[in-house]
């Protein structure tokens, strides 16, 4: 099958600023892909590429196989952006009514605004609704056109709990039904959570692009901290496997997939120690862990 | 992909619905040039000049044009600004709707309430202003009015596309209000100042005022004259809009 969407060494600049740097990614229908990363990693430059709202400055883009400006490709294909706003006096069933409008073979309204979790609110003007209730509109309006492919973007920002879980449960939906979803988030949990696939892209380029399982075995597991009896300097830990390493005065924190081997090394380096805590990392430190660099090499 | 014959009646749909409960727009400008008419009408209604032209329908004329002038200049100017603040063109943008599609829309919404705006004005004029004349005579004004609205959809356009929300309600009305006096559509040409007299002849809105002032019987410059000028002003605004439209594109799309 030929991918949905396509990056072939998409670059983009702008001005002096390289928001992405060569990257290139191939999306089979029926994935749910998460992209992961920090803020200003490239994510939303990515998306935009794909949806053609912007211009590489290298490479190629492809949607269905065409250009992403092309009405045909874009007749398959909702979205979801951050930032975007849309006139406030319409009532939600009319907003995505004339959404719908624009697609050939539209989902019936009332379905779309139900499955975005708005069927108390389809007579309310958009103006009135709250953060979460507008993301979930901007659900309704990404899915109103019955599209091949979703693109969202940073989906549950400002949706309270139960906002998030009906949204984790919608994806869902539309992935049992077949659908494609690219979406991006800077946490990992909903990464893992939601996608079959999880692309981290930071500084503009893609460092890791794996199922959540291969993920999370790449990622350091441990969180080790300690006191030293005399201040260290950082080349002290050189040539041993962690990542976020942070000394304090005399603090040691860094993350590792091999707790043992690393205070077995610090030990035949004469490194005298107390106060040792080796704790599970949480995701979100796992997760800084591959977008960081190595302290040290 | 859906028609786009489609598309074009729901957005215009939709635009209508918009505007007609944006009572900031709506309400503005359907009373606008009933208050005027009837604060510098009302009084001189019944009066004929010596030309035999009926003082009523030259007032009539003239905040008719008024009328079709502002709805054109502040809905498009103050509209699309707005837009662009609260950034409905990115959403619209990644959609399928052909950014063509969506400014025909606007203007059919522009020229329906410019119909409606005008209607209001002439239906208040015969009843309570007693101007008669034939029906002929109103549907031509109207027809002239619309057909000669294009320089002012072009100056919205060229406001909405160069300014932001804030800034662009006060352009609209520091360019709009001043063509207008100038240009004879508030009072008479003849009791304005001499160097404004003397301005006039230049200006989009004094063109205008001809084409509907000719339909009530006021000698005027022929009309293909007054076609010239705001052809020449429709090509002005759109490049001064083309130019706004451009430099926006390419800062958010390029």
């Amino acid at each position: 099958m030929s991918p949905v969407v396509e990056l072939i060494a998409a670059s983009k600049r702008y001005g002096q600023v390289e928001a992405l740097r060569g990257v290139s990614l191939a999306i089979e229908p029926g994935e749910i892909v998460a992209m992961l990363g920090p803020n200003g990693a490239g994510k939303t430059t990515s998306i935009s590429l794909m949806l053609g709202l912007r211009q590489p400055t290298g490479g190629r883009v492809r949607l269905f196989g065409l250009p992403p400006t092309d009405r045909r490709a874009r007749s398959r294909a909702g979205v979801m952006l951050q930032e975007s706003g849309t006139t406030g006096v319409l009532t939600v069933r009319e907003l995505v009514a004339l959404f719908g409008a624009y697609y050939p073979s539209p989902l019936p309204t009332d379905q779309a605004v139900a499955m975005a979790g708005l069927a108390d609110k389809a007579d309310a003007r958009v103006a009135t609704l709250s953060g979460g209730q507008r993301q979930r509109l901007y659900f309704a309006l990404a899915i109103c056109g019955n599209p091949e492919i979703l693109f969202l973007d940073e989906p549950t920002v400002g949706m309270d709990i139960e906002a998030r879980r009906a949204f984790v449960a919608s994806i869902q939906a539309l992935a049992a039904a077949g659908k494609t979803v690219v979406f991006t988030t800077h946490y990992l949990r909903e990464a893992e959570e939601l996608a079959r696939r999880i692309v981290v892209v930071d500084h503009g380029l893609v460092i890791a692009d794996a199922t959540p399982r291969e993920l999370m075995s790449k990622v350091a597991g441990k969180r080790v901290s300690f006191e030293a009896a005399r201040p260290l300097a950082a080349d002290t830990f050189g040539g041993l496997a962690l990542t976020a390493l942070e000394i304090v005065d005399r603090r040691v924190r860094f993350l590792t997939n091999e707790p043992e081997t690393v205070l077995r090394a610090l030990f035949e380096r004469g490194i005298e120690l107390r106060d040792l805590e080796v704790a599970g990392a949480d995701l979100e430190e796992a997760f800084l862990s591959l977008t960081r660099r190595p302290e040290h090499a | 992909m859906a028609p786009l014959f489609r598309m074009l009646v729901a957005q215009t749909l939709g635009e209508l619905r918009v505007r007609w409960r944006t009572p900031a727009f709506s309400l503005t400008n359907l009373a606008l040039p009933v208050l005027f008419f009837t604060f510098f009408g009302l009084p001189v209604a019944g009066q004929t000049f010596s030309n035999g032209v009926s003082v009523g329908a030259y007032l009539l004329a003239s905040f008719a044009a008024y009328a079709v002038g502002s709805v054109m200049v502040y809905g498009f100017g103050i509209g699309v600004a707005t837009e662009r603040g609260m950034k409905v063109d990115l959403l619209m943008r990644a959609t399928p709707l052909p950014p063509a599609i969506a400014i025909l829309a606007k203007v059919l919404n522009a020229l329906a309430f410019s119909l409606l705006s005008v209607v209001v004005l002439i239906v208040y004029c015969i009843l309570v202003g007693g101007v008669r004349q034939d029906l002929t005579v109103w549907i031509d004004i109207t027809a002239r009015l619309l057909a000669g609205s294009l320089p002012f959809v072009a100056l919205g356009f060229a406001i909405g596309y160069s300014s932001g929300p804030t800034v662009a309600p006060a352009l609209a009305n520091l360019i709009f209000l001043p063509l207008s006096f100038a240009s004879g559509l508030f009072m008479p040409l003849d009791r304005l100042p001499g160097f404004v007299q003397r301005i006039a002849p230049y200006l989009p809105t004094y063109h205008y005022g001809q084409l509907a002032w000719s339909a009530v019987g006021v000698p005027s410059e022929p009309l293909l004259t007054s076609l010239a000028w705001l052809a020449g002003y429709t090509a002005l605004f759109m490049a001064v809009t083309i130019r706004a439209y451009r430099r926006e594109q390419s800062l958010k799309f390029a």
